[in-house]
């Protein structure tokens, strides 16, 4: 058990390397820094002005490694200080700096944002597990029937719209109309629940119709087994047989499912965030395409891809949880 | 060079290529019994064939808005795509007008309207209609075009790691766990950040995320064939991997290309329009469902409200995404009876 948790997670490491060299070949190489910093500075910048940029931001520094070799090469600085090893020590000890745009300290503005984003995220996402999932043993239960075939179809209506149509529909509808809910703002505290009902109510719409169906035919892949053959030979209710039984070997799939929307728990939903005003992740990350922002995307990628490993290692560890026979090959 | 991207030769010549590539994998397709059984199956499937039709409008739409015909306007030869030709004498109206409405959408002053408009006007006076036409053929490129550009690496990377196993399959499976353990929505921004806005961005960065999925698919596939007795049958009979790989392997995994592509297109056309919509889609001068949502969604709010042009563009935009889900689940159950929803 041990041994298989420390190799899972032995695994990993390569890949988040691979993410911070990507991230690294994207932000540093892709895009060069000076024409970032032709972007912030506006049109026509003066060359000192674009060195000045570089230089306060760390990208006048040797790309790889500061030898004789690299344009950039500084003979006053030792042989490792370059664009390269500083994005990585950066990434690696969650130093993500400074804005590009306002200087304002990235961490500080990741910490601020996870707080809000989370009041949004948390519980769309456990309403939408526990919706989902009766919903689709509802649907199992009833297989075959008007209920089941007029059940996917609404998913299917359900997939077909774009989250934002969600959004103006809602905020019309519920806001506008019918004057339930504030449309946009955000408050601390007690107060913020006004604030978060109607993007959660939305949030757990839209991820409804796949994850439904998804679930639907895990279901039934369970339900032609032999093992519920077994259960319902014993004579059991069909009741316990979907909860008791197909439930618990469904659970692996959907696990699996869940896992994908973990790093939305912290980054939030762009759309979400930015409709209803509310000061999360998300709204950084518009915030971050619409100026420009290349460390905080950056800070942001890394972040989250992160927060996805984890959470597939979770999901690794939880497997063995579930179902005893999985192991490592 | 920007002369000739805009010459209507090469903008017709490019447009015809990509037709041309799409009917080649189609005839080549077609020539598989295999194929052609599920195309048999897929035929019974009536509301499917519907969707397929439906699919096929808007093909045909945009197909119209991508052949151009230049014509002289003054000194500048301007190019017109056969919609702008459509509506080249609807003139343009001073804001907004309902649908079949007779006089501008104003309580004081309204003004008797120049031209018919089906589906009204928007705020600038231009058809609604026309640009909803419009839209309908950068959604289609967005996903045929990043399928285009997704299959060829998704397709190669995934054979040959499945086939050859080894350090062939640990290199690609590393190079797809780290594209993948990137969150979708990041990569996407990341990409636009780092390669701009437009059209040809916008699909290579769609493609960047898309060929994953693919990869891995036709890896698992792979590794189920390569044990196969008719792949090693092949093999004792001194066929080349290469051979091997063409002849043998590649018909038999095409079946997972075709439905992934279905499936995923849907989700492509969406991803055009919530991109789009925050601003970092295609280009401003491109039409897009999301820019009109975008546009419409503060009129909604209006005494007396506009709501015809989030309507126009969600519908369409609900039709064809609508058409492909039914069609690509329609597509995966014919083609694989294993995977069949029940």
């Amino acid at each position: 058990m041990l041994t298989y948790l420390l190799r899972r997670v032995f695994y990993t490491l390569p890949i988040i390397l691979g993410v911070m060299l990507l991230t690294f070949f994207l932000f540093f190489m892709v895009s060069s820094p000076e024409n970032v910093a032709r972007k912030q500075l506006g049109k026509n910048p003066s060359p000192e002005l674009i060195q000045n940029w570089l230089k306060t931001h760390g990208y006048d520094k040797a790309q790889f490694i500061n030898l004789p070799f690299d344009p950039k090469y500084k003979p006053d600085q030792p042989w490792y200080e370059s664009q390269f090893t500083n994005h990585m020590r950066a990434t690696l000890l969650f130093q993500f700096g400074q804005s590009d745009v306002n200087g304002e300290d990235i961490s500080q503005r990741l910490l601020e944002g996870a707080g809000p984003s989370a009041l949004i995220t948390l519980p769309a996402f456990i309403m939408t597990l526990l919706v989902t999932v009766s919903l689709s043993l509802v649907i199992a239960l009833y297989r075959g029937s008007y209920l089941d075939w007029g059940g996917m179809f609404i998913c299917v209506l359900l997939m077909s719209l774009p989250i934002m149509v969600y959004i103006i529909a809602g905020q019309w509808l519920l806001g506008l109309v019918l004057r339930y809910f504030p449309v946009f703002g955000f408050a601390e505290g007690g107060d913020s629940l006004r604030f978060v009902l109607l993007p959660v109510v939305i949030g757990v719409l839209v991820g409804l119709g796949s994850s439904v169906r998804f679930y639907r035919t895990v279901m039934l892949d369970e339900i032609g087994q032999d093992y519920t053959r077994t259960a319902r030979a014993k004579g059991l209710s069909e009741r316990v047989v979907l909860f008791k039984h197909v439930l618990k070997n469904a659970l692996i799939p959907i696990l699996t499912n869940v896992v994908a929307d973990l790093p939305l728990l912290i980054l939030g939903s762009l759309l979400l965030e930015n409709f209803f005003g509310i000061p999360g992740l998300g709204n950084l990350t518009v915030f971050a395409i619409t100026e420009l922002d290349f460390s905080l995307l950056r800070a942001l990628v890394f972040l989250g891809s992160l927060l996805y490993i984890v959470g597939l290692l979770l999901t690794d560890i939880s497997y063995i949880l579930v179902d005893p026979r999985v192991r490592l090959e | 060079m920007l002369d000739l991207v805009e010459s209507a030769l090469f903008i017709n010549l490019a447009t015809l290529t990509i037709l041309l590539l799409f009917g080649w994998a189609v005839w080549s397709l077609s020539r598989q019994e295999f194929i052609q059984e599920a195309w048999r199956r897929l035929q019974q499937n009536t509301v499917a064939m519907v969707c397929l039709g439906v699919i096929g409008v808007y093909v045909a739409i945009s197909l119209a808005d991508s052949l151009v015909v230049p014509l002289k306007e003054g000194v500048a030869v301007r190019n017109y795509s056969l919609v702008d030709l459509l509506y080249k004498n609807v003139p343009q109206e001073e804001g907004y007008s309902a649908p079949f409405a007779k006089t501008t959408y104003k309580t004081l002053n309204a003004k008797p309207l120049k031209g018919f408009h089906p589906l009204g006007t928007n705020v600038l006076g231009e058809d609604v209609l026309r640009e909803t036409l419009k839209a309908s053929r950068t959604a289609i490129i967005v996903g045929g075009v990043t399928c285009l550009i997704a299959i060829p690496i998704g397709l190669t990377l995934g054979i040959l790691a499945g086939f050859y196993g080894g350090w062939v399959d640990d290199t690609v499976q590393y190079t797809y766990s780290v594209v993948y353990s990137i969150p979708e929505i990041l990569l996407f921004l990341a990409l636009f950040l780092v390669l701009g806005q437009g059209l040809p961005q916008l699909c290579l960065a769609l493609g960047v995320a898309t060929w994953v999925n693919l990869c891995r698919q036709i890896r698992a596939e792979t590794i189920k064939h390569r044990e196969r007795d008719y792949v090693l049958a092949a093999r004792a009979l001194g066929v080349s991997d290469f051979q091997t790989l063409l002849r043998h392997i590649l018909p038999n995994v095409m079946h997972i290309v075709v439905i992934i592509c279905t499936l995923r297109f849907s989700a492509l056309v969406l991803s055009e329009s919530i991109l789009s919509y925050i601003g970092i889609g295609v280009g401003a001068e491109t039409s897009s469902w999301g820019f009109m949502i975008n546009g419409a969604r503060q009129e909604l709010a209006r005494e007396p409200s506009v709501w015809w042009v989030l309507v126009a563009a969600t519908g369409a935009l609900f039709g064809l995404v609508l058409a492909f889900n039914i069609l690509g689940d329609a597509v995966r159950d014919a083609l694989d009876p294993k995977l069949r929803t029940r």
